[in-house]
């Protein structure tokens, strides 16, 4: 980040967890698409994880802890922004819950929350962008991660994004709103039921016969790709901003090799 | 069909068994189609539907603001219409003071309507314990009672249940009727069971019901059914009891009525359930029938702990079903699975109030948190919030040196940037050459409760911050 000469919108960006440690290329189109929407962009060293995995385990010490840091490592930007529903609910709505008894935390929470965004929706609703750098030659189809679209309300920001994606065409599947079956830690805990869930997903992908499924959630993504590649569908899964960004080198999550 | 019945604690192992059950996945596929859409239909033809849950809400709030107030005046009025009243502080309670009541009626044959609450206390087997012959007489519960089972569904007990396994039932049961006979349509199952039951609601001697809102300010009770068992039920034998519990109660008929509104779209997307009947006092010398008697029994089974814990607001449920009807799990599963009367998210946050959080842990531990039921919930109850103060009591409480060993270390590495970052580019580096051949791993030792059903990404091989530091000189601090 340039000090002092710059106007631009400085955003500073939460990679997250599971971009950082999975699918680096998310992160790399999140910066595309920020910096074609004329934002400076900073990736803060001090980052780590949102803290979801504790406060939905019932470890609230230690997200409480999270939540001071990431709220400390990002105080200079002038919006902080998320490539993931959950992470992003989590910064924008959870952390005032967890620093709600905090007094002195609570001017900066406030300041936080309100510059906190998830990516879509920032380009979409803040940005206010209507084209995008990518194109895409082939149908895909859309999933709603659950914390996005019910914590957040994000729906129409995807769709209107994606619209603007030259030769590309969206097909909505039934129950795009219904859960994959994730659920962080869930997936692990109750692994037969999460991967029960996720087949009711993946029937429903299979029924539209998609070239890429698309999701604003990793850890979604890595659960449907997981099925799909078990079942070894033809279909690809990447994260929406790979698309939008036209971020798409990298072989779709599961796969070998580069396609489609 | 189980003899044993599931219990909270074995929660994961019901949830395989369930999923493995074809009869129960073949019932449950039908409930997106049914209860849940019928449910956004409902919706979609009331403007106001939204609004009308924020009222819904706040008449319940206010109530449990001033529940002794209405109680009392609950009971006042009740009085003065002729019933008695009846204070149960625990299951045991309860059920002692109906089985009293039957005993001192002279009751042979005891007809009950539906009620979660006599789920909840186990009034049925009370009673048969005690000698008495109880008969179900909403369907779907008389079709629980004759398999031995729990109801699956606050508002559709038999919802797990096949027609064709609803035949075999009655078949098994019905021994006096013709074994020619047809019922292999929901209509001769219907009528099958409403020429067994007439005999039933005319010989009763007590009728036992539920009640889903009481009326402070008349003392009445209201009933809601769609096979009018309720009020054969209720009207047919010499003495009526009506058993509920204290939230229930609200100020006026008008709150009963704008609770009825979202209560009929979000069960079962009536725009008004079939049969609505409100109850006040026994027969009056001028009616032309009624019961003799009428008892309201009012149990409180833990729930003035409830309204002064952080779960209060659990209290405002109206037992539609409908976090159930649109919850991934509860879909996968049914309701038995989690081995409690309530079911869904529902019985996640109130199980464990009412039986402790060590037998029920596992509850609010079965959602992905995907906040839907909060979504459709009339009274707008924070579910996800509410299963997550049990995880923090759980954590809190648990024993279990792996779960939170686990947690610890991913907390102290995520606490320390520099440390999380070459932890991550080691596990990275070592998971993506692990998975580069195929892009993804097919077992992995650790993490083995995922690659049993799905493959696992192989990761890009290098952390995002690696590459950015590379890139771009250095992430600032």
């Amino acid at each position: 980040m340039t000090e002092g000469q710059s106007k631009k919108t400085r955003v500073g960006l939460f990679v997250t967890c599971l971009v950082d440690l999975m699918r680096p290329s998310v992160g790399f189109a999140a910066v595309r698409l920020l910096e074609a929407a004329g934002c400076d962009v900073a990736v803060p060293g001090a980052q780590t994880c949102c803290g979801q995995p504790g406060y939905n385990s019932g470890d609230t010490a230690s997200a409480r802890a999270l939540a001071k840091r990431t709220i400390a490592a990002f105080e200079d930007f002038d919006f902080i922004v998320v490539p993931s529903g959950s992470c992003a609910a989590m910064l924008k709505r959870h952390y005032a819950e967890l620093l709600a008894d905090d007094e002195e935390a609570q001017l900066q929470v406030r300041s936080f929350s309100e510059r906190v965004h998830e990516l879509l929706s920032f380009l979409v609703n803040v940005c206010a962008i209507t084209s995008v750098p990518g194109t895409y030659e082939g149908r895909v189809t859309y999933h709603d991660g659950c914390s996005g679209l019910r914590e957040l309300g994000i729906k129409m920001e995807a769709r209107k994004l994606l619209e603007s994606v030259p030769g590309l065409e969206l097909v909505e599947m039934a129950d795009c709103e219904v859960c994959c079956g994730f659920g962080g830690l869930f997936s692990v805990k109750f692994p037969e039921l999460s991967a029960a869930i996720a087949a009711k997903k993946t029937a429903c992908i299979d029924a539209v016969g998609p070239d890429l499924v698309l999701a604003g959630e990793l850890g979604c993504l890595m659960n449907i790709a997981g099925k799909l590649s078990r079942d070894d569908s033809g279909t690809g899964c990447r994260h929406v901003a790979e698309v939008l960004a036209g971020e798409m080198d990298a072989p779709p999550i599961c796969w070998p090799g580069k396609q489609p | 069909m189980p003899s044993v019945k599931p219990t909270p604690e074995e929660f994961a192992s019901n949830a395989i068994a369930a999923l493995g059950d074809s009869a129960l996945q073949h019932a449950l596929a039908e409930l997106p189609k049914g209860l849940a859409a019928k449910r956004e239909r409902a919706k979609a033809a009331l403007p106001e539907f939204e609004a009308l849950r924020r009222v819904g809400r706040n008449i319940k709030d206010h109530v449990l603001d001033n529940l002794d107030l209405y109680l009392e005046a609950f009971e006042n009025n009740a009085l003065a219409a002729g019933s008695h009243v009846h204070w149960a502080s625990t299951a045991q309670e309860a059920c002692d003071i109906i089985g009293n009541i039957c005993r001192e009626t002279g009751a042979r044959l005891v007809t009950k309507g539906k009620s979660m609450v006599s789920e909840e206390i186990g009034l049925l087997a009370d009673l048969e314990a005690s000698g008495f012959n109880v008969v179900e007489t909403d369907l779907g519960e008389y079709i629980v009672q004759l398999r031995k089972e729990m109801p699956s569904h606050v508002m559709a007990p038999a919802i797990h249940v096949r027609p064709s396994d609803i035949e075999a039932t009655f078949r098994h049961h019905h021994r006096e009727l013709e074994p020619g006979r047809n019922i292999s349509t929901p209509e001769a199952l219907v009528s099958e069971a409403r020429t067994v039951l007439r005999d039933k609601f005319i010989g009763a001697d007590v009728g036992i019901t539920g009640a889903n809102f009481l009326i402070a300010e008349t003392g009445s009770a209201i009933l809601v059914t769609n096979e009018g068992n309720g009020d054969l039920t209720q009207s047919l034998p010499k003495v009526h009891i009506v058993l509920t519990s204290i939230e229930k109660v609200v100020p006026t008929l008008e709150d009963g009525w704008a609770l009825l509104r979202i209560l009929a779209r979000s069960a079962s997307g009536q725009e008004i359930a079939t049969y609505t009947t409100i109850t006040t006092g026994p027969k009056r010398p001028a009616d032309p029938d009624g019961p003799e008697a009428c008892h309201i029994v009012l149990l409180d089974n833990g729930r003035s702990e409830l309204l002064r814990s952080e779960y209060r607001d659990v209290l405002r449920c109206i037992r539609c079903g409908a976090c159930m009807n649109f919850c991934p799990v509860y879909g996968a599963i049914g309701g038995h699975a989690y081995g409690s009367v309530y079911s869904g998210p529902i019985g996640a946050v109130l199980t464990p109030a009412l039986v402790g959080l060590s037998a029920a842990a596992n509850l609010p531990q079965a959602s992905t948190f995907c906040g839907k039921c909060e979504d459709v919930c009339p009274v707008e109850i924070p579910l996800v919030g509410l299963m997550r103060r049990w995880r923090e009591k759980a954590f809190d409480q648990d024993t279990s040196w792996r779960n939170r060993a686990a947690l610890r270390v991913w907390a102290a590495l995520a606490k320390r940037p520099a440390l999380y970052r070459t932890a991550a580019r080691s596990m990275v580096a070592i998971l993506a050459v692990l998975g580069r051949s195929k892009g993804h791993l097919e077992h992995l030792p650790f993490a083995s409760a995922w690659t049993r059903n799905r493959d696992f990404p192989a990761p890009q091989g290098q952390t995002f911050q690696a590459q950015w530091a590379r890139q771009r000189g250095g992430g600032k601090r």
